[in-house]
């Protein structure tokens, strides 16, 4: 298939995905602050933090409020990573591959573009939020039912799935690593039972919580991290989406499992085995922000790869990768 | 919904009723249909099309408008209908003109017979914006240089259809005309098989056929793609819908390189050969080697690979020069010359400026004429006389005496109208009509093709761009005897 072609089904998911998982971090964030109505204020910037775009909203902003934040997050169009930022980007990547996905597939997003640009959006983002945001949430999930069902699952496929899946490992470990920070200043508490409801706050937002208490039972902050970074079978787990987007990959290049043929195959087998030879502990003693922040640089350079690979042949064209900044708090 | 039954005419020719208020033949199914309908519903169903046109995201970007701003073709529920017998001689009229125009375009590229004859001035040609010395000596495959053509037509006020003009460059619209018969057929079933419409679905599947015509001989499966300025042009949606429908490749200049003698892909597995472009780019910006140099759409080095024969294109370049308004102007005369036949469609009578007693009828007349600009399209570098303003005459004069060559004039034409949903009522609305023919193994005409309406009252101008809207348009099966 064209380059052009493969990059913008790639991108077209990596916003969705993108989009999907600010209204997680929202929706989440403000369900907690009704349990803790005291410190309403001291919630809205780790949520900036989460997107490593602090310096982003500074420029236009002073004060981490709710409905600053909210805006920001939401409708701000000057801000790339934005929800409506994000679907808008979708469309128009969609938009120019419309004769390659399912016209199921367009017409959704298109609507789902159409819907947030509406006056009534922002009134229902501010006067029901969670309803809001649930609605955003539920939308990129029918998109990507909408591309499980109705494409066929062809090379086009396979790349809009390796872009939903680093997509979200590169969410997953921005989320456990801004509630780590903040959640756990002592390093030794982090074997002891505390129930708090921050941490079951976490795993909500990664949809991860019925899933952890099956595995787990307990919440500890040791269990939490290992659970959404090595869980095998749990879908959001950063071990998860890099297996299955090694899968997609290998299936695009017909390269069996296990030897290499480019250079996004090398990057993303080792990353793989990384994850593999590597234990929670080990993690939480060489610092749990280190690590993540390492897999997420390693998630862009990932990126970059997948593009010098596929998506330009030649050196002079210009591509529209977005990856986003790494500066995720530095303590 | 009275209106329906309206004889106020006007003085214009009504495609659907006649003078005495009578739906003319074939029209009867419709009128009653749309008569028997309850109060307001025929508003609804229009509001319905509508959004459902708007979530298909079938839209249209306007130049030089906000940026983003995105709008549907405005459409009108109520269809065109052109009974069979009408139909017959305008498809024997495009088939004529279109075959003449081909053989004119070869014969200006290589023996220049018709201008030695002199039935065509020669400086005429060669001062054209659309001349491509490039193409001199050149045949291109089967010797097709128009294999797409929207032509315009409008029907005066004598109940005649005319020629208005010949579009040969990058016709757009006919994806209008296949979407617009999908939300009639859902709009109105039971009066559409009624009817007896003919299908207009088989154009894309014709448009391939044709494509693949083009392709070497030897060539089993060619790969054909559409070349597409881009998803900011206006007419991206239709470069995309063709190609969907035709399951072949759409892509953009920067898709493209040339490499060891041929025009390739860039796909995600290297380099892949491409056989034949329906290209949806002016000549002007499908190679900076060899056109315009500043131009981002096209592709280095594609008339070099294509005058090796090494790749097929339509339109062929060059096919432009056809599309010149002053020459328009002699194409009766080019039937004639190529066929030995008259022209079937006449075309409207035409002022040219370049001639002195032209001109000078055209400068004291120009209050009452239509001016047009040799090589634009869309609605601009035109003006309406009848419409216009005093500055805008002034400018116009002005253009004129500095370039007469680049203008020609028309008598304002009383274009007939068709009964359009206007708010809650229905009124008369000015329509022209643009044909598709694909010219390959044979000569295709679409049956129908899109009907524009201009949506402002008394208005003249139904481009997308200026205001106009689209309606279905249904040409009839013959009665069954």
């Amino acid at each position: 298939m064209l380059s052009r072609v493969a990059n913008s089904i790639y991108w077209m998911c990596r916003y969705i995905e993108r989009a999907e998982n600010v209204a997680r971090f929202i929706g989440v964030n403000l369900n907690l602050l009704l349990d803790m109505p005291s410190e309403k204020d001291k919630h809205w910037l780790p949520l900036v933090m989460t997107t490593g775009d602090q310096e982003l909203f500074e420029e236009n902003e002073t004060d981490y409020n709710q409905e600053a934040v909210l805006w920001f997050l939401t409708f701000d169009r000057t801000y790339p990573n934005s929800i409506l930022s994000c679907v808008a980007a979708a469309r128009e990547n969609a938009r120019s591959i419309r004769e390659i996905i399912s016209s199921e597939m367009w017409e959704h997003l298109n609507n789902f573009y159409l819907e947030l640009m509406k006056e009534e959006s922002i009134k229902m983002a501010l006067q029901d939020p969670d309803r809001f945001y649930n609605i955003i949430k539920m939308r990129s999930h029918l998109f990507t039912g909408l591309l499980d069902s109705t494409m066929s699952h062809g090379e086009a496929w396979n790349f809009a799935r390796i872009g939903v899946m680093i997509e979200r490992a590169d969410k997953t470990s921005r989320i456990l690593d801004v509630k780590y920070f903040m959640l756990l200043p002592q390093a030794d508490l982090v074997n002891t039972p505390i129930d708090n409801i921050q941490w079951i706050s976490v795993l909500r937002s990664a949809s991860a919580f019925e899933m952890y208490r099956k595995e787990f039972h307990n919440i500890t902050p040791r269990n939490v991290a290992s659970f959404l970074i090595f869980d095998k079978n749990f879908p959001r787990s950063i071990y998860y989406c890099i297996a299955r987007a090694q899968v997609y990959l290998h299936r695009i290049t017909g390269t069996p499992q296990g030897s290499v043929t480019n250079s996004a195959e090398k990057h993303l087998g080792r990353l793989k085995a990384d994850l593999e030879y590597t234990d929670i502990d080990e993690v939480i003693d060489s610092g749990l922000h280190e690590f993540l922040d390492n897999l997420q640089r390693r998630f862009n350079t990932m990126g970059g790869t997948i593009s010098t690979t596929f998506f330009n042949i030649e050196p002079q064209a210009t591509t529209t990768t977005n990856e986003q900044s790494q500066t995720i708090l530095q303590s | 919904m009275e209106i329906f039954r309206n004889d106020d005419h006007e003085g214009f020719y009504d495609e659907l009723i006649d003078e005495k208020g009578i739906p003319r033949p074939g029209v009867e199914l419709l009128v009653e249909k749309i008569n028997s309908l309850p109060e307001g519903d025929l508003t609804l169903r229009q509001k319905a099309a509508e959004a459902l046109l708007l979530k298909m995201g079938i839209t249209f970007n306007v130049y030089g408008k906000d940026e983003g701003a995105e709008k549907i073709f405005p459409f009108d529920l109520i269809p065109r209908i052109i009974p069979s017998n009408e139909w017959e001689k305008i498809e024997a009229g495009l088939k004529q003109r279109i075959f003449a125009l081909n053989e004119f375009i070869q014969d200006i590229y290589n023996d220049k017979k018709i201008l030695k004859d002199n039935v065509v001035p020669e400086d005429l040609i060669l001062s054209s914006r659309t001349y491509r010395k490039e193409c001199e000596g050149f045949t291109p495959p089967r010797g097709i240089w128009c294999h797409v053509t929207g032509t315009d037509l409008v029907r005066g006020g004598d109940g005649c259809f005319y020629v208005l003009e010949d579009n040969l460059r990058c016709p757009s619209g006919v994806s209008y005309v296949l979407e617009n018969r999908q939300v009639l057929k859902r709009t109105f079933p039971q009066l559409f098989e009624k009817s007896r419409v003919r299908q207009v679905d088989d154009y894309p599947g014709k448009l391939l056929e044709m494509l693949e015509y083009l392709a070497p001989d030897e060539m089993q499966s060619p790969t054909i793609g559409v070349l597409t300025p881009g998803m900011y042009n206006s007419a991206y949606f239709e470069h995309s819908f063709l190609s969907q429908q035709m399951g072949v490749e759409l892509v953009e200049g920067r898709d493209l390189v040339v490499s060891d003698g041929f025009v390739h892909m860039l796909t995600t597995r290297g380099l892949k050969r491409i056989d034949v472009l329906y290209r949806r780019i002016d000549d002007d910006f499908i190679d900076p080697s060899v056109f315009r140099p500043d131009s981002l759409l096209g592709v280095k080095g594609l008339m070099d690979v294509y005058k090796k024969g090494r790749i097929a294109m339509a339109n062929a370049p060059g096919t432009g020069i056809a599309d010149d308004k002053v020459i328009y102007a002699y194409v009766p005369e080019i039937i004639k010359y190529y066929t030995g036949e008259e022209a079937i469609l006449p075309n409207v009578p035409t002022y040219i400026c370049r001639e002195e007693k032209d001109r000078a009828y055209v400068l004291d007349h120009i209050e009452e004429l239509v001016v047009k600009a040799a090589n634009e399209s869309g609605g601009y570098g035109m003006l309406i006389g009848p419409h216009s303003t005093k500055a805008e005459r002034e400018q116009f004069t002005e253009l004129i005496i500095a370039n007469p060559r680049n203008y020609i004039a028309q008598p304002t034409l009383s274009l007939s109208r068709v009964p359009t949903i206007v708010g809650n009522r229905i009124e008369g609305r000015h329509v022209d009509l643009r044909p598709y023919i694909l010219f390959g193994k044979d000569i295709y005409v679409q049956p129908g093709g899109l009907t524009r309406v201009a949506l402002k009252k008394g208005s003249l101008v139904v481009n997308s761009s200026q205001g106009g809207g689209s309606k279905d348009t249904w040409v009839l099966l013959p009665h069954q005897s």
